[in-house]
């Protein structure tokens, strides 16, 4: 089929561009609008109105607080590592972004009479006759959410400051503890899906048998995955590496003008990540109701389900305090680490007798 | 940072939680603290020596600026001196309303305190909530005195005027409202489980050392020791009232929580028994060496004229002689001494503030626990710089 390149066909380079570019813009505005929505309905939750100044209902905030920060002096302390003080915004907002390469927004889709499916890193293989993906989706994510501490662990340590260091401390211990239950929380789904490959998972998924409902185990895991992912990105009642009324603002106290917004904007392109990974995982990805019959549907539902995911945090930060450095790592390590250890075990026993699914406990 | 273990941290003046400018200098290991040294005296005003050179009069409005969360309470301890040196009694209405009054700024002070110690664990939505009602009890300041925070309306004798007619009505409604808004708080924080993990065997405080220090308020109730001067030596008519005294038995942070609560309820029902005895009535006391004449003869007559112009020029003399004052302020006993040389000046005014004995606590209390807790120490001692550096 026409010219091909290392042996894949033309069109799949010409998709994979405007994928990355859809994607990235999308991840961009999300981000952006992120922090607007949360003012706004943080707001509404505490009888506050929001930003409603700039632009009707202040939908304009975010480009301001962009602009803002844009102009901004760029301070570098004095006895900072100016090396290090330099690549820690960007070593924490690239991985950010790139994780969005593995996972699938859509249903594979026509477009001019081409096979594409709405995943960056996917092609659909006509010889096959399904959608090829990196077969190692789930490993990837892992890794580059990993990836991002160091940003973090950077930026404490290049600032030179005490609080900052106690910021930068704090969140490279609990975002390795947390990786490792949010990482042992996928593993039944592995076990059920016995892929690693996100397109795999989500096929496995079809049809409404979403991981969340559709097996105990699986269900405790999303769980536990959820709090794990809320932890990664140090979200309220994990903020404590900026736990702003203990370190003023953790890691980032010395940073000003773009590369603060950097930090801010990691923060949220992470919460975009792990929502569309748990939505991956768990929700079913971009299934729902007449996805087979209308394909388009599919990146609406996808968006659906991360924008829902986000706003639970958001929720959740209305809500709650905040734990205290030991209490985390109880939390990770001494409750969330054995219950997943069990659950795996659990799945593994479960699924040699052929109980994976609530309908097999139950019987059909 | 030099190779060792220790880190020295300087916390303060200028930081998010230490309710003002307080400074601390922390030696912590990992996240553990050491020792803790409280630095006071950023807010530093001389309230006491000015008021040397001030009238009685002209000094009240010093007092507004101590706690200034709990502006009418400190007007309350400051004007009891006074007339205790006066010996002058007060008329029933301006008693009834200086309760109504000082309850409500229990109320404000503790749902100011509510507020901070909520956001400084990280539920910021309380916060918004408490300063939402704060927000009612600062528009009845308002409506009373004119300001919402310096009210400077209580005088030697009764009060500096009459209530308006929409007093009554407005804290009634909000005194109605108010049980209501406590739950919601309470509905947020007392079972959620994170809050009860920060506060849960959180700074404690034994009832012997916390009367050693001298801690005194929702502080020393919360370490168990029963002791609240409204009715232990009432003043200003308490002993007409009935309300209970809540005690902890944990001496933790969530005790003296609890206590605060419970101790914003029982104002609610102390404003209530106010508002019943509220009968119309004169709010000065006639004692025309003291008091200003009614602001009619001072504009039709030229005897009222006079009478202003010579309390307003030199002030009252007072009789020779010192007293000592306490009252139960919302952050535990504000006591008053003064020194009288018989002139219209005080000789030696001295501030017992809660803020600052209740902070010597913070070192016992804070040492050996972690970073964290430091803030939740900070919100239950419930410190005001304002009235610690004077």
């Amino acid at each position: 089929m026409g010219i091909e390149i290392l042996g894949l066909p033309l069109y799949y380079y010409i998709a994979m561009v405007a994928k990355v570019l859809i994607a990235f813009v999308f991840v961009l505005l999300t981000v952006a609008y992120a922090t607007y929505a949360e003012r706004k309905i943080i707001g509404w939750m505490q009888v506050r109105i929001g930003p409603n100044r700039t632009g009707p209902m202040g939908l304009l905030q975010p480009i301001a607080d962009g602009l803002k920060l844009f102009f901004k002096e760029e301070i570098i302390p004095a006895e900072a590592n100016k090396f290090a003080f330099l690549l820690a915004p960007l070593v924490a907002l690239i991985p950010a972004f790139i994780t969005f390469a593995v996972i699938p927004f859509g249903d594979t889709i026509k477009i001019f009479g081409y096979d594409v499916p709405l995943q960056i890193v996917g092609y659909y293989d006509a010889g096959v006759g399904k959608v090829v993906d990196m077969n190692v989706g789930v490993l990837y994510v892992l890794a580059m959410s990993s990836l991002g501490v160091y940003g973090i662990v950077l930026a404490g340590w290049a600032s030179n400051s005490k609080y900052s260091l106690i910021g930068g401390l704090r969140s490279s211990a609990q975002m390795i503890s947390y990786e490792l239950a949010a990482g042992l929380a996928i593993i039944p789904v592995f076990m059920l899906v016995e892929s690693l490959s996100l397109q795999e998972i989500i096929k496995a998924q079809a049809g409404m048998k979403w991981f969340i409902w559709n097996s105990p185990m699986t269900f405790v895991a999303g769980m536990i995955f959820y709090v794990a992912t809320l932890a990664e990105v140090n979200r309220t009642p994990f903020d404590l590496p900026e736990a702003e009324t203990e370190l003023v603002s953790g890691f980032c106290t010395e940073y000003s003008s773009m590369k603060y917004a950097m930090f801010f904007m990691a923060e949220y392109a992470n919460m975009v990540t792990v929502s569309a990974v748990m939505v991956t995982l768990f929700l079913g990805g971009w299934d729902g109701p007449f996805v087979s019959a209308i394909p388009w549907l599919s990146p609406l539902y996808f968006i659906a389900k991360v924008y829902f995911l986000m706003f639970l945090a958001m929720w959740i930060r209305a809500t709650l305090p905040r734990y205290r450095y030991d209490q985390l790592m109880h939390l990770g390590w001494k409750v969330m680490l054995p219950t997943t250890l069990a659950l795996i075990v659990v799945t593994a026993v479960a699924g040699h007798f052929g109980f994976y699914t609530f309908s097999g406990l139950f019987g059909n | 940072m030099a190779n060792n273990e220790i880190m020295t941290i300087n916390m303060g003046p200028q930081h998010p939680s230490t309710h003002g400018v307080l400074r601390m200098v922390i030696e912590l290991d990992g996240e553990t603290i050491l020792k803790i040294d409280p630095d006071i005296g950023y807010l530093h005003r001389g309230v006491e020596k000015l008021s040397e050179h001030r009238t009685y009069h002209q000094t009240l409005p010093l007092t507004d600026r101590l706690d200034y969360l709990a502006p009418m309470s400190n007007n309350l301890g400051y004007i009891l001196a006074v007339e205790k040196l006066l010996g002058i009694d007060v008329p029933e209405r301006a008693q009834t309303i200086r309760i109504i009054m000082t309850e409500l700024t229990r109320l404000q002070s503790h749902l100011v305190w509510l507020a901070c110690h909520a956001l400084d664990i990280g539920a910021m939505t309380v916060f918004i909530y408490a300063f939402r009602e704060r927000e009612a009890i600062m528009e009845t300041y308002e409506l009373i005195s004119g300001a919402r925070m310096t009210s400077n309306f209580f005088r030697a004798g009764g009060l500096s005027q009459d209530v308006p007619a929409e007093f009554e009505k407005k804290v009634r409604d909000f005194i109605a409202e108010m049980p209501g808004f406590i739950d919601t708080y309470e509905g947020l924080l007392t079972g959620n489980p994170i809050w009860r993990k920060r506060t849960i065997g959180n700074g404690i405080i034994s009832a012997e050392d916390a009367t050693d220090i001298g801690i005194t308020g929702p502080a020393l109730r919360g370490s168990g020791v029963n002791f609240d001067l409204r009715r232990d030596i009432p003043y200003a008519g308490y002993e007409n009232y009935t309300f209970e005294v809540p005690v902890g038995t944990e001496c933790d942070t969530f005790d003296r929580y609890k206590c605060r609560l419970i101790e914003m309820r029982e104002s609610c029902k102390i404003v209530t028994q106010a508002m019943e005895r509220l009968k119309p009535g004169p709010v000065l006391a006639d004692a025309p060496q003291v008091c200003y004449p009614a602001k009619d003869s001072v504009y039709n007559s030229i005897e009222g004229l006079i009478h202003h112009f010579k309390i307003a020029s030199e002030g009252y003399p007072v009789p020779e002689g010192e007293v000592y004052m306490g009252i139960e302020a919302p952050k535990g006993e504000l006591g008053f001494y003064l020194v009288s040389d018989g002139s219209s000046k005080p000789y030696r005014m001295r501030v017992r503030p809660p803020s600052f004995v209740n902070l010597q606590a913070i070192e016992k209390m804070a040492k050996g626990a972690m970073l964290a807790d430091l803030v939740a120490i900070i919100g239950t001692l419930d410190i005001v710089l304002g009235e610690i550096d004077r």
